[in-house]
Order: structure tokens, then C-alpha cells, then sequence
């Protein structure tokens, strides 16, 4: 790697010219290297203290070590289990269904011809990307509360229907948090697609019409071959967060209800709980250090996998 | 061919159409539930017609205004003192690493981008920030932690810095003795104002949405809560609302607090400058997505 730097030198100045003629540029960022050190690296190094036996009282160095102590309790609880396999699955579901939505999606964007309904589309489809989580715990709040909400009110009820205590019924929960996932990512993915969409070559699409393609074949032909690697990048990309999930979705659209924990407890809802309200610092430090440890494994192998089959594609 | 190209198109549009009133439509069911009288939403739910409008729960919020207030201008403080910071951050370091010749480059992005691959979480970031940094129920603990930097802007400011400024325009600078601040100030800030206003209303986005933070760092002092915070805390009850205002108040709303309304009323107004911001800086918005996401 230093030997890129050594022989890039378009002016050719030493190593000590360049760093007199830069030593404001280096002082200026001396705020961001702080931060990124008290931000990021500190955390890091503190990840150790998932093998002590925390106590906020004797702070991060005079704990004392326990090795795996945090590790066998955390697996000792049933919850263990459980967020491991709801922060899997439902990654799973909301990367492969959300990617396949989003791409239909963008397909039909890319067929509106006129560019002023095209903008029109992409604006309103973003808005749910533009709001908090806490405020879409709201927007859930008003279709599914029990006394007053707008399914058991205006749907279930007049129909004839019982109606459902929504947040005491787990079983309705992993289609509920998939669909909000889905209606809060979606326009931000489209885009994503649609912009790579309207980047491919325009005399590919003219050949193919003048062949007798039709609009479904040019799709099928063309336009999901040509997407293909940014898709696989894309879904790479995404599998590398496979242990971490939007905290906000599993804590606030839910309402944090006990009733629902079994199938809304992910890694960063038990970190936060364990943290926070159950004062079990030990279980919660066990959690985060697997939660980023696995983390950057999965980062790492997906890497060495689209290096080997797309080098150009690779994150580094 | 039964699937032509009119058909097809028209098939985009209501699909589309209906996604976008998807997209719009639980904001509209909002408002409308946060202008119903209280005894209809009783009686028939949160609906997105109002049967009898009222404005009550306004009303009510404009009284037990002061927590309110209070909570929007910390918001607003919050979101412009991080916006700020993040900029500032974001440009000088994304500017240092746009000098191709800088000594030491591959090693200081080196540094940036491994924040990128390898987090120490929640549980570390918590203990370093409140046990070794004290911004605990501090204002420092909403603007800190976390929403301040992120590598990813930082790579995408270094591509804009060193593929939109021309090198010889640089180094004429440079020959004129300018030093290197100044050539950041006068030329590359200047010239990227685009990137720099997509920096900073993605980071002014993250600020106003966060309660994160709050839900964290702030853990008894309420009174420095933002208006998502406000939010968060009234989920399950309207308790923040009768804590922070005189029972005199209380009294004066014969049929009781209207309180199914008023945390419909304090969503909208949480909700309102981003939904009206929106449109004019859109451009900015869908850019930065395009830039962000395909070359990630």
C-alpha cells in the first residue's frame, strides 16, 4: 500500500514539504480523528468488557475479568435463542423480499414516460423514508390499537367481524413489522434501482424494439441481466448486516409490549433492555460483543466472496 | 401481443398510483384522527375522514405549551448545532483525504473506512459516552454520540472534493502562495455546495428524527427532551403532558383531556417541517440516495 503513495508525487516535494505545505489542512481535521477515536475506536477497544464483570461503580478498567462468565449466562437465558432467530429471519425476509419489490418497482418507474409523473412518483414514494420510527409507531398505532384503531373500527368491525387485540396477538407481528419495513424502504431502494436502470445504454433498448421485442421481453432480457450485479452487490452488502436490525422498528412500532417480545426481540432490543431497564449488564455486553463480532466476520467473508467473483465490486 | 406497450404502461401507472397513496396515506389518517372530536374517535376509531372536526386537542397543546415549545426549539438547537458540527467534521476531513499526495493517506483512510466494517455496538458506545464522557442529561448527549460523523459521508466528500475541483486550479492556486486552507474555503467549499447541502440535510434528517439519543443519555432530565423524545415518552400515556402542565388547565377541557387526540396533534407537529421542507430540497434528497446507494 505505501508503495502507491511513494510513487504518486506529481510535485515531486519530500515528505517533509508536503506535510509543512498541509500542516493547517492536518490541524483542521484534528476534531474528526478525535472524534472518530472517542466515537468509534474507544467502543471498540470496550467491547473487551463483554469477559468482565462490569460494575459502573468500578468503571472500565478496575472490573474485574470473568472470562466466558457473561457468555454462558446470556446462553443460559431462553432469549438468547430467540434473537438470534429473529434478527436472522426477519433480515432475511426484508432483504429478499424488500430487493424483489423494489426492483418491480423501479421497473415500472422506468416505464412512465413522462418525466414530470415520474418525478411526481418518486417524491411521494420517499416520504415514508423521511420520517422517525417513533412516528411510524404512531401511524401503526392508529390502524391497529384495539379500542380505536382504523382495522378494527372501520374494517374488521363493520364486516361483522370480532375485533382483534392486535397488540396482544404475536402471531400477526412478523407481517406487520415486514409490511412497515417494506412500505418505509421501499422508495429509497427504488431509487437506488431505478437510477442504476437509467444508466444502461438507450441503443441496447432501440435494438432490441426494433427486433420485435416486447416491453415484458425487454425486461426479461435485458433489463434484469444488466441489474444483475448490482443486485448481487447490493444483497451482499446487506447480508454483511445480517446481526444488526433497525432498533427503532422492534422496539417502537411494536410499543415495546411484553405480550409481543417472542417474536419482536432482535439483538439490539435485547442489548437495549438488558442495558436499560433490566440492569443486566453483563448479559447485554455478551450480546453486543457476538452482535458486532459476527457482524464484521459476515462483512468479511461476503468480501472475499464478491472479490473472488466481481473484483470490481469488492468494498476493498 | 396482448402485453403492449400501452397496456403496460398504463399498468405502471395504477400500480404506482397506488403506491404513492400507500406512501401518503397513514400521514393523512394521522391528521385527520388529531382533528376529530374526542368522542367520535371513541365511539368509531381513528378514521381518514373527520365526522366532526375539532380542534381541541390543538388547543389543548397550545395551552400546556410551554413543554412543548421547548421541546421544538431543543430539537431545532439540537438539529442545528449537530448539522453544523457534522458538516464541519465531515468537509475537513473528507478535504484532507482528497489531497492525493497528502503523506500518510492510506493510512488515515484507512482509519476512516474500518469504522465502516467493525462497530463496538451499543453497550461499549453507551459506557464510554456516559461513564468516561459525562454527557449524561447533558445537551451534548443528544448531539454527540454517534450522529456526528459518519465514514461513509466522508468517502463520498473526498470523491466530490477530488473529482469536481480541477487539479490545475489547485495548483495555480498554489503558486500563488494561497495556502491550503484557503484554498478550501475559497474554492473547494464554494464548489461544493451541492455536496455539502446533501451532507447536511441527510445530517439535519438524522438529528430531527433521532430519540435514540434521548431514549439513552437522557434518563431524568426530561426537560431537555426533543420533540421525538416527547413522542417516545408519550407511546403508552399521556403522563409527560399532565406532569408539564397546571391542573388549572386540566379543568378547563370539561370533557376531559382530550388525550387520543393530543398525541395524534403532537405526531403532526412533529412531523409537519419535514413533510413542508421536503419538496423544495427533494433534488437533494434523491441525489444523495442515487450517490449513497449504487456506488456504496
Amino acid at each position: 500500500m505505501r508503495g502507491k503513495v511513494n510513487q504518486y508525487k506529481p510535485s515531486g516535494k519530500s515528505i517533509k514539504k508536503r506535510l509543512y505545505r498541509d500542516r493547517f489542512l492536518y490541524l483542521l481535521a484534528v476534531p474528526s480523528f478525535l472524534y472518530l477515536i472517542i466515537n468509534n475506536y474507544m467502543p471498540m477497544v470496550g467491547l473487551t468488557l463483554a469477559f468482565k464483570n462490569y460494575s459502573f461503580a468500578k468503571g472500565i478498567f478496575a472490573s474485574k475479568w470473568c472470562g466466558l462468565k457473561n457468555f454462558t449466562y446470556l446462553f443460559g437465558s431462553k432469549w438468547a435463542w430467540i434473537m438470534f432467530r429473529n434478527t436472522i429471519l426477519y433480515n432475511l425476509v426484508f432483504i429478499f423480499a424488500g430487493t424483489a419489490f423494489s426492483i418491480f418497482v423501479a421497473i415500472l418507474l422506468n416505464e412512465i414516460k413522462r418525466a414530470r409523473l415520474q418525478k411526481i412518483y418518486q417524491i411521494l414514494i420517499l416520504i415514508p423514508y423521511l420520517v422517525s420510527t417513533v412516528l411510524i409507531g404512531y401511524l401503526v398505532f392508529a390502524f391497529f390499537s384495539d379500542a380505536n384503531g382504523f382495522v378494527n373500527k372501520s374494517l374488521i368491525e363493520p364486516l361483522g367481524g370480532e375485533a382483534v387485540d392486535w397488540y396482544l396477538t404475536p402471531a400477526a407481528w412478523p407481517f406487520i413489522l415486514t409490511f412497515v419495513q417494506l412500505w418505509r424502504s421501499f422508495g429509497y431502494q427504488s431509487i437506488v434501482f431505478f437510477a442504476t436502470i437509467i444508466g444502461f445504454d438507450r441503443a441496447l433498448y432501440e435494438a432490441a424494439i426494433m427486433d420485435g421485442a416486447s416491453p415484458l421481453q425487454q425486461i426479461t432480457k435485458l433489463t434484469l441481466p444488466l441489474l444483475k450485479p448490482t443486485v448481487i452487490i447490493l444483497v451482499i452488502m446487506s447480508l454483511g448486516r445480517m446481526f444488526s436490525t433497525d432498533f427503532g422498528l422492534f422496539y417502537q412500532v411494536p410499543q415495546d409490549t411484553g405480550m409481543l417480545y417472542e417474536v419482536t426481540t432482535t439483538i439490539d432490543t435485547f442489548v437495549y433492555r438488558a442495558l436499560m431497564t433490566d440492569h443486566d449488564i453483563g448479559r447485554s455486553l455478551a450480546a453486543g460483543f457476538l452482535q458486532s463480532v459476527l457482524g464484521f466476520a459476515v462483512v468479511m467473508v461476503t468480501n472475499f466472496i464478491v472479490r473472488k467473483a466481481e473484483p470490481d465490486n469488492a468494498l476493498f | 401481443m396482448a402485453f403492449n406497450q400501452r397496456k403496460f404502461q398504463r399498468f405502471a401507472n395504477v400500480i404506482l398510483t397506488v403506491l404513492c397513496m400507500m406512501s401518503v396515506m397513514p400521514f393523512i389518517l394521522l391528521v385527520s384522527s388529531s382533528i376529530t372530536q374526542e368522542a367520535v374517535i371513541n365511539q368509531s376509531g381513528y378514521s381518514f375522514f373527520p365526522r366532526q372536526i375539532d380542534f381541541a386537542a390543538y388547543q389543548y397543546l397550545f395551552m400546556a405549551g410551554k413543554s412543548i415549545l421547548r421541546a421544538y426549539g431543543m430539537t431545532l438547537a439540537v438539529t442545528a448545532a449537530g448539522t453544523t458540527g457534522n458538516i464541519f467534521l465531515t468537509m475537513s476531513l473528507g478535504y484532507l483525504l482528497s489531497k492525493k499526495d497528502l503523506v500518510g493517506r492510506n493510512v488515515i483512510s484507512f482509519f476512516v473506512f474500518f469504522t465502516m466494517l467493525f462497530s463496538g455496538g451499543m453497550v461499549p458506545s453507551y459506557i464510554i459516552w456516559s461513564q468516561v464522557f459525562k454527557v449524561s442529561n447533558t445537551v451534548w448527549g443528544l448531539i454527540c454520540p454517534n450522529l456526528m460523523l459518519s465514514a461513509f459521508n466522508v468517502i463520498l466528500m473526498r470523491t466530490y472534493f477530488s473529482t469536481n475541483i480541477p487539479s490545475e486550479i489547485k495548483e495555480a492556486a498554489e503558486m500563488d502562495a494561497a495556502s491550503q486552507v484557503d484554498i478550501l474555503f475559497r474554492i473547494a467549499v464554494p464548489l461544493s455546495k451541492p455536496m455539502i447541502a446533501t451532507v447536511g440535510l441527510f445530517s439535519a434528517l438524522g438529528y430531527w428524527n433521532d430519540w435514540i439519543n434521548g431514549l439513552y443519555y437522557l434518563t431524568r432530565k426530561k426537560e431537555l427532551y426533543t420533540i421525538q423524545n416527547v413522542l417516545n415518552s408519550m407511546a403508552s400515556s399521556v403522563q409527560f403532558l399532565k406532569d408539564n402542565v397546571n391542573a388549572s388547565i386540566g379543568l378547563q377541557f370539561s370533557k376531559g383531556i382530550p388525550t387520543l387526540g393530543v398525541r395524534m396533534a403532537i405526531a403532526v407537529i412533529a412531523v409537519i417541517p419535514v413533510l413542508v421542507i421536503y419538496p423544495f430540497f427533494q433534488k437533494f434528497f434523491i441525489r444523495g440516495i442515487v450517490i449513497g446507494g449504487v456506488k456504496g
